[in-house]
């Protein structure tokens, strides 16, 4: 028997590039979008808007980049949103205490990982849910909030507000912030850690099938560690740049926002059930809801709770379209 | 071949766990170059010592040596570095990862870190050229036929520069002709030196490939033969210890006169059934005590045919009539209040409950038929399991064992008993016998033909052809995703005929056009 027949009668699928659908959606539902605001409002098209929703959102970017990692192998980690306000109050209350920056800026930076790194063990050693876990780990950072202070604690730190106020711009006045910056630091790096790692490799390895990951001799629980250990990282890193956007910390800030995380994800294109997924779709994910709260402010008249309205209907229509390309061929 | 030293050699192994000795003083060796089949029951102790060989298991005694020198591995993973791979039965790859990806993670040729993805793809396609396999290693492995994919695995293990392929039934979820390519492969690589350890229970395929054989039985060592010196018969009886002749009263059962079933109202009539993407529309009639077997390759639509006379997929138009009486089925509910019971070919993944015991497994299907608001009594629980478990022959004998303990032919006979259990009138039986040893392939098919000469319908579905043709009245053969002949079962009828029939299915469609 030859080759050729066999391939042939191999009952080879019908093959598009599936994996990248998801992130073509996106991609198109953006410019879509953009498309609208452009030609509703004509402040629209300023490429001032376009940074003002990175400078917005790097946070959030850097948090659902960590998340990636994380959903990609199957996983959640509902504890991003306290993460992040945990690690602002920390940096606060160490300011205030007097604590020089660089000093508060590692022990905040550690915080988060080390978190991460707990409860990652916890899911891999006592193979209990991940969403229980982290949801612990949420309540305890939390806690840890309204522990630190029940009231928000503004930064007056020089190194905080110099980084608050840094502008980088263009000599048309265009600017971002070094936030904005530090995001896309995060977003290369982690891009290339998932396409060209090993550790990235087990990533989507653990996501499209745990139990061969093992037999294929993998570090399953190494690389599952690693990846609530650098969503841990992540947050941390958004907590720093919320902290700069702000230049305070608050109990209460960031509640829910695990959720838009989730969302952001979801709608750039990973895939729920893991192995399937790009940072690149993230980005896209985290600028579309970047881009419907910018239509909702432009438009002036609309409740801003349209905005997850909004974000409801899309997160529908993208698990609906995941489920239709059928992304888990198994 | 039998000059040269063994690679391997295996001496005096012994394992106990606690209550079982699963192997006692075995010895097993395997030269270069040959194909060496392992054989036995379930339950033989074929896995336990592939486990012990490749590190899984510890020994209790005996020795292991690698090319003349003692090793004892402590996982597959050291195993496999030594030269020993193992691919089993289900493929152990990442369906969302491309095929080269698939062969070369976790060993992927690399620059400061970052994987060199050129070279991984470069060297895939040389080493997949060399098992004369012509795929696009960027696709992911997903969009392949199970067969490629074991290949692919194959392939991952070979490139490790194994020594000693173990092999643990590759060939149960593939037809004839990925089988007859698996074997293309199986041959290469024993005429490269590779010393391949092949579990099988395809009794034809051992034949066709292994050079030597190993019978185990009860976990000790029977014995060590070539291939040309042992007849079939002869090892079918070492393997199970007894002489074979129940297989020669089942042979009759089949020729008996399919006219006199044919008489009467047919228990299920359906005409036009069919669904889009997944099988042509076909029409078929079963009668009461009539065994309709389905042949076909893997894939024709064999099994989509069961889930339509199930419900478990909906019909897209045709009628069906039950008792004459024009009728629907539609849901799996539907189906099982006209009597008709499904025993899944999936039986790990849509079948068996692992966690429960046997008799919550057996129970279940009767629940589910009663409501749930009206439990079982206790008692009736029982007596209804304990006539089962006696009636097949399911050991352990204890109801209580949760099933994930049991062996494969065991747990589809717990499976068989569900439905047997709510007396079905018609039971579909999807690849019953699959990956299930020889002595428990005879007590289902025999419990077949018990059961339609107490006047139960059953729709047989298998991929083995002499099984079919010795349980059914009547054959229907798909091929594509068509329903191509329904043939009685007479003194005509043989496996080459149907093999024409599946082949020539084709010709007739073109006729067609």
């Amino acid at each position: 028997m030859t080759t050729g027949t066999l391939t042939a009668a191999g009952r080879t699928r019908f093959r598009l590039p599936r994996k990248q659908i998801p992130v073509l959606a996106t991609l198109a539902l953006l410019l879509v979008m953009y498309g609208i605001g452009v030609s509703q409002y004509t402040a629209f098209s300023n490429v001032q808007v376009i940074f003002n929703v990175f400078i917005d959102n790097g946070f959030l970017l850097v948090v659902a980049v960590g998340m990636t990692f994380v959903i990609l192998t199957g996983g959640i980690d509902l504890s991003v949103g306290s993460v992040v306000a945990m690690t602002a109050m920390v940096s606060a209350a160490l300011l205030q205490d007097g604590m020089p920056a660089a000093l508060v800026l590692v022990i905040a930076l550690l915080i988060g990982p080390t978190l991460g790194l707990l409860m990652g063990c916890v899911i891999h050693f006592f193979e209990i849910q991940p969403f229980i876990v982290t949801l612990a780990g949420m309540f305890f950072a939390r806690g840890m909030c309204t522990f630190i202070s029940g009231a928000s604690i503004p930064i007056t730190d020089g190194f905080w507000t110099s980084m608050s106020q840094e502008r980088i711009g263009d000599p048309r006045g265009n600017f971002v912030s070094i936030s904005v910056l530090i995001a896309f630091v995060v977003v290369v790096i982690a891009a290339y850690t998932l396409a060209y790692t090993r550790l990235g490799r087990n990533v989507y390895a653990i996501g499209g099938n745990p139990q061969s990951a093992l037999l294929m001799g993998l570090p399953v629980g190494r690389t599952r560690i690693a990846v609530y250990t650098i969503s841990g990282l992540c947050s941390a890193i958004g907590g720093i740049l919320l902290s700069f956007y702000t230049l305070s910390g608050a109990p209460l800030i960031a509640v829910g926002m695990e959720l838009d995380v989730i969302a952001a994800v979801v709608i750039g294109g990973t895939v729920l059930t893991g192995g399937a997924g790009y940072v690149f779709g993230t980005v896209l994910g985290v600028l579309v809801l970047g881009v419907i709260q910018t239509l909702i402010t432009f438009d002036g008249s609309l409740n801003s709770w349209w905005t997850k309205i909004v974000i409801g209907g899309l997160l529908f229509a993208f698990i609906l379209l995941q489920r239709l390309i059928g992304i888990r061929y198994k | 071949m039998t000059d040269s030293r063994p690679v391997l050699t295996m001496t005096g192994i012994s394992k106990s766990f606690p209550g079982v000795r699963a192997l006692h003083d075995v010895n097993f060796r395997l030269f270069p170059g040959e194909v060496h089949a392992l054989m036995g029951e379930n339950g033989a102790g074929k896995s336990t010592l592939i486990k012990v060989l490749t590190g899984v298991y510890d020994t209790d005694q005996g020795a292991i040596t690698l090319d003349g020198e003692p090793v004892s591995f402590t996982g597959p993973m050291q195993a496999t570095a030594a030269g020993v791979s193992t691919v089993y039965q289900e493929v152990n790859l990442c369906t969302n990862l491309s095929v080269a990806e698939n062969i070369f993670i976790g060993r992927e040729p690399r620059v400061f870190g970052a994987v060199r993805w050129g070279e991984v793809r470069r060297r895939a396609r040389a080493l997949l050229a060399s098992l004369d396999l012509d795929l696009d290693v960027s696709a992911p492995l997903g969009s392949y036929s199970l067969a490629i994919q074991q290949m692919v695995a194959i392939a991952r293990a070979i490139d490790i520069k194994a020594r000693v392929l173990i092999l643990d039934e590759p060939t149960s979820s593939l037809d004839a002709g990925e089988v007859a390519q698996l074997f293309r492969i199986m041959r290469q690589l024993r005429d490269e030196g590779i010393a391949i350890l092949f579990v099988t229970h395809f009794l034809d395929q051992v034949y066709e490939i292994s050079d030597r054989i190993t019978v185990l039985r009860n976990g000790g060592l029977v014995g060590e033969y070539l291939t040309t010196e042992l007849p079939q018969l002869s090892l079918v009886e070492k393997m199970i210890g007894k002489e074979l002749d129940v297989l020669e009263g089942i042979e009759e059962h089949s020729r008996r006169d399919l006219a006199a079933l044919e008489e009467g109202t047919p228990l299920v009539a359906v005409s036009n059934f069919g669904r889009a993407g997944a099988v042509e529309p076909f029409s078929l009639t079963i009668h009461a005590g009539e065994v309709v077997g389905l042949a076909g390759l893997l894939g024709s639509g064999r099994t989509e045919v069961a889930r339509l006379l199930f419900g478990a997929d909906r019909t897209d138009g045709g009628q069906v009539a039950i008792d004459g009486t024009a009728s629907s089925l539609r849901t799996p509910a539907q189906a099982i209040d006209h009597g008709v019971g499904f025993c899944s070919e999936n039986r790990r993944a849509e079948g068996i409950v692992a966690d429960l015991s046997v008799r919550e497994n057996m129970i279940l299907a009767m629940q589910a038929a009663r409501g749930w608001l009206r439990p079982i009594p206790r008692r009736r629980q029982d007596e209804l399991v304990d006539k089962y478990v006696k009636a097949l022959n399911i050991r352990p004998a204890d109801p209580e064992v949760p099933v994930r303990n049991l062996s494969g032919g065991n747990q589809q006979k717990v499976l068989l008993a569900r439905w047997l259990i709510t007396e079905p009138r018609l039971l579909i039986l999807d690849e019953p016998t699959r990956g299930i040893d020889i002595g428990a392939k005879t007590e289902i098919q025999k419990l077949v033909t018990q059961l339609s000469d107490g006047g139960m319908a059953v729709l047989f579905i298998s991929a083995e052809l002499e099984e079919v043709l010795r349980l059914s009245h009547k054959v229907a053969v798909m091929r594509d995703r068509q329903m191509v002949a329904q043939l009685a079962n007479d003194e005509s009828l043989d496996a080459d005929r149907i093999m024409q029939t599946i082949a020539s299915g084709s010709h007739r469609e073109e006729a067609d056009r």
